[in-house]
């Protein structure tokens, strides 16, 4: 049973996945493709959360939480860069 | 007992799904930034949160091996998305709009990204008394 719900939970984070490509790619303004950015991190540390469960290993956490990290201070400095100009005053 | 977690862990799993599609679908459907910003930081955070309790629970219950990284990417991802959000919010006023076209703000200060800091703007009117 928890083999079905990954299925659909990786078709679910695919599709959303591909939404956010969209809007990054189509996005109006800067902050459109920043945000899109960052819900595309959010959504990959989803799917290698469940691709550690289908393979039942905790090897992978350390890339999520890699990822995150990673994922939040890139949009702060790309956030930064747009405010002041400079990402480090 | 093991019936009853995987029930319980598939529940979260598809929820999570759902909940992380939904905030990137209303990521292309709705019209505006401001309301673009809410889909994200708010449900495809909630759908992490719920597919990252269901990896606790399933290594805690049906593999028998307590982790702990989950409840860190959990308090990391949740601690950040109203941050994330206000940067956003913050580099979109910047960029795209006017300060004369926004409403006031109704208090004391104007809006952050036009105007100084208050601690530094009341020093910078008592150098220019000076």
């Amino acid at each position: 049973m928890i083999f079905y719900a990954l299925v659909f939970a990786f078709a679910a984070i695919g599709a959303g996945l591909m939404c956010n490509l969209w809007r990054l790619l189509q996005g109006p303004s800067i902050a459109d493709r920043i945000l899109a950015l960052d819900t595309m991190v959010i959504n990959s540390i989803a799917l290698i959360i469940l691709y550690g469960v289908l393979q039942g290993r905790t090897v992978l956490f350390e890339a999520a939480i890699l990822f995150a990290m990673v994922g939040f201070i890139s949009t702060v400095a790309y956030c930064k860069f747009v405010l002041r100009g400079d990402i480090i005053e | 007992m093991t019936f009853f977690a995987e029930i319980l862990i598939s529940l979260l799993i598809v929820a999570g799904g759902f909940f992380a599609f939904v905030g990137s679908f209303g990521l292309i459907k709705l019209p505006e930034i401001m309301q673009r910003l809410h889909a994200p930081t708010k449900a495809t955070t909630l759908g992490v949160g719920s597919v990252l309790v269901a990896s606790m629970l399933y290594f805690l219950i049906i593999e028998g091996s307590p982790s702990i990284h989950e409840l860190v990417i959990t308090l990391f991802l949740f601690l950040t998305a109203p941050i994330t959000a206000n940067f956003v919010a913050k580099a979109h006023l910047h960029e795209d709009q006017h300060p004369e076209a926004l409403p006031p703000t109704g208090g004391e200060h104007g809006w952050a990204t036009f105007d100084a800091p208050p601690d530094q703007r009341v020093a910078g009117q008592e150098r220019g008394a000076d």
